[in-house]
């Protein structure tokens, strides 16, 4: 039987579902020595802000039950710099790349960042990052409230015939309103989810264990929180899904289509497994082949319930 | 840099609190250098949930050695890895030491300063070191805790010791001994190498810098992925944050801002 793990989300074509997760995939470079990194369904850049930003003061990453806290603070070298130094390794793969965008203080960076990106070819599609919980000083995320995103998200809409994705945040009452909103504003997908935010305490020395005191919490630990969040919001939106959240193999990936997901990404299992992406496409075929299911998207929200 | 499964050939207790692990490891045997690590995954399960990194305390043919110091939970269950098991090991990672300067029998003067389980990558870095001329000073909180003695002593260094207690060698701080050895050596023919406890390498960055000797130290920092991915790791230096595992774990002294 031939399999088909093809999807479309947006414009973008991709031949296989399974891309890696922002922020925990480097800018691709970093995993060369391990995967032929042309197998992956997507690319997403590390967040690019259009300033250069240090981020965080260290400690910045520390180890909790099933996962992990970060604050790295959304560290980058900027637009351009990232155009001159890093897109000319991953124009070559020939995969598509998907940009990872945030604003710092001014919404109107945005508009800027997706105009300067209109005119790179190599980069697919913007993910628009309103979801981060690390960025000091910023108390609410534009992704806690409808209208925000609503207005974020038409704003680039506007100015961009690329890709759209809204990646958004779990620390909220309710995800589909969100998703909503994005949707309306036009996106044409969402990321689901981005961290979780929390801490950890160093008992011996009653310090927190991040520098930044809280972070955000990542890794099998936030599964079940995405899975719900992802199976919300497939209720009640059409745009597609990218679901993420705590995925380590191939079954923990098929949870999240069967929750709603018509793509996956890998995250923080990176860290750990740099194959985890490339060993899931092929787990997943393998599972569409054993139960004679021609193609990913039959599988995509198929909950019995 | 690769991601392989090593077999265990020996895992037992060095000294109180410390093992040594020796893994068949020929990939990374081969393209080892003193100074690098390695990152290890522990477990299968999610327990711990990260890999941990350690130095590359020698390499000999195809085996790779490394000496824990039982902590916590990761290192608990390290110790209890048996001879036979396989873990999944990526590296060698890092920059490592540079230390071509001193790399033949003629070359200068080297020091090298090792605190606690700090003694790590420096035996394979004095392994290598061609020079004669090598002197190392251990540092520990009492004779219990001193390590590699003999072994630096096998290597060709002078061996100097420093307990907290005086309970062996000079009693008082490693960065103390160093003080009192300092007048007697010519600054500009010599270079120094350290691994230990940050408060450590900090105090062994103000020494050197005020008596104008060249330092590498090796620096810790929480690690996430070892790759230079996720960005976790980094401290500060002259020219911003820097990664321990990419463009460390080793830096020049003067070029960190403590
Ligand atoms: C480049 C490098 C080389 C190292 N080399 C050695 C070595 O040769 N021998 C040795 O005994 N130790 C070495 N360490 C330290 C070693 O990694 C930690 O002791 C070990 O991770 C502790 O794990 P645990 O689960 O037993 O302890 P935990 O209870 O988790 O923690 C104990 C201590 O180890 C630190 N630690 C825990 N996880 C990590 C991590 N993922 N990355 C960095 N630090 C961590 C914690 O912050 C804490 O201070 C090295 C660390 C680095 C960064
Ligand atoms: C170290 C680290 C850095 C991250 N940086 C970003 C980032 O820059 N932008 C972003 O949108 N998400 C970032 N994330 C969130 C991940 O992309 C992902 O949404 C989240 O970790 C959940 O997936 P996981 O459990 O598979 O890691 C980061 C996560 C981690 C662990
Ligand atoms: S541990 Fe991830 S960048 Fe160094």
């Amino acid at each position: 039987m031939s399999i088909n793990l093809s999807v479309k989300i947006g414009k973008l074509k991709l031949k296989n579902p399974v891309m890696v997760a922002s922020g925990t995939f480097g800018y691709a470079e970093e995993f060369k020595d391990f995967i032929n990194l042309k197998e992956l369904g997507a690319i997403v850049t590390k967040t690019i802000t259009l300033n250069p930003r240090q981020g965080n003061l260290p400690p910045r990453t520390c180890e909790t039950p099933a996962g992990m806290l970060n604050s790295i603070g959304l560290e980058n070298p900027g637009l351009e710099l990232f155009l001159k130094d890093k897109l000319p390794f991953l124009k070559k793969l020939g995969i598509p790349v998907i940009i990872s965008i945030a604003l710092e203080d001014d919404p109107r960076e945005f508009v800027e960042l997706a105009k300067r990106i209109n005119k790179i070819n190599a980069l697919s599609a913007l993910e628009l990052n309103i979801s981060c919980p690390n960025v000091a000083g910023q108390k609410t995320l534009i992704s806690q409230d409808p209208k925000a995103t609503y207005q974020t998200v038409s704003s680039v809409r506007k100015i961009t015939s690329k890709t759209l994705i809204t990646k958004l945040s779990p620390n909220i009452t309710c995800i589909s309103e969100i998703a909503q909103a994005a949707e309306a504003a036009g996106s044409d997908a969402v990321s689901l989810i981005n961290t979780l935010s929390g801490m950890s305490i160093d008992l011996a020395r009653r310090k927190p264990k991040l520098a930044a005191i809280t972070g955000g919490l990542s890794g099998p630990a936030i599964r079940p929180v995405a899975l719900k969040m992802v199976w919300e919001a497939y209720n009640k939106i059409k745009i597609p899904i990218i679901g993420m959240g705590g995925i380590i193999d191939t079954l923990s990936a098929l949870e999240f289509f069967i929750a709603g997901a018509t793509a996956v990404s890998v995250g923080t299992v990176n860290f750990i497994n740099p194959k985890a992406g490339v060993e899931i496409i092929s787990g997943l075929k393998e599972y569409l082949e054993r139960n004679k299911i021609n193609r990913i998207g039959k599988l995509t929200g198929n909950l019995k319930i | 840099m690769v991601q392989i499964k090593n077999k265990i050939i020996y895992n037992e207790k060095f000294k109180g609190n410390y093992w040594h692990c020796i893994f068949e490891a020929p990939l990374i045997a081969k393209i080892a250098k003193p100074g690098q690590f390695v990152n290890i995954k522990l477990s299968d399960g999610l327990k711990p949930f990260l890999r941990r990194p350690f130095s590359i305390h020698n390499i000999s043919g195809s085996k790779l050695e490394i000496l824990y110091e039982v902590l916590g939970e990761g290192t608990k269950i390290l110790a209890g890895r048996k001879k036979g098991e396989y873990l999944d090991i990526i590296g060698p990672l890092g920059n490592g030491f540079d230390y071509r300067r001193v790399d033949k029998p003629s070359g200068q003067k080297t020091i090298l300063v090792a605190g606690g389980i700090g003694v790590a990558p420096l035996l394979f870095l004095s392994e290598k070191i061609k020079a004669k001329d090598k002197i190392v000073l251990i540092g520990a909180k009492t004779k219990k805790q001193v390590l590699c003695e003999k072994e630096f002593k096998n290597s060709g260094c002078d061996v100097k010791i420093a307990t907290d207690d005086g309970s062996v060698g000079f009693k008082g701080r490693v960065t103390d001994l160093l003080k009192s050895i300092l007048p007697a050596l010519d600054h500009r023919l010599s270079i120094l190498y350290a691994c230990g406890p940050n408060p450590m390498l900090k105090a062994l960055s103000d020494i050197t810098q005020k008596n104008n000797l060249p330092a590498q130290v090796s620096m810790e920092e929480h690690m996430s992925c070892g790759i230079g991915a996720c960005l976790g790791c980094v401290v500060k230096t002259k020219n911003g944050l820097e990664r321990v595992c990419k463009e460390g774990p080793v830096f020049n002294a003067k070029h960190l801002i403590w």
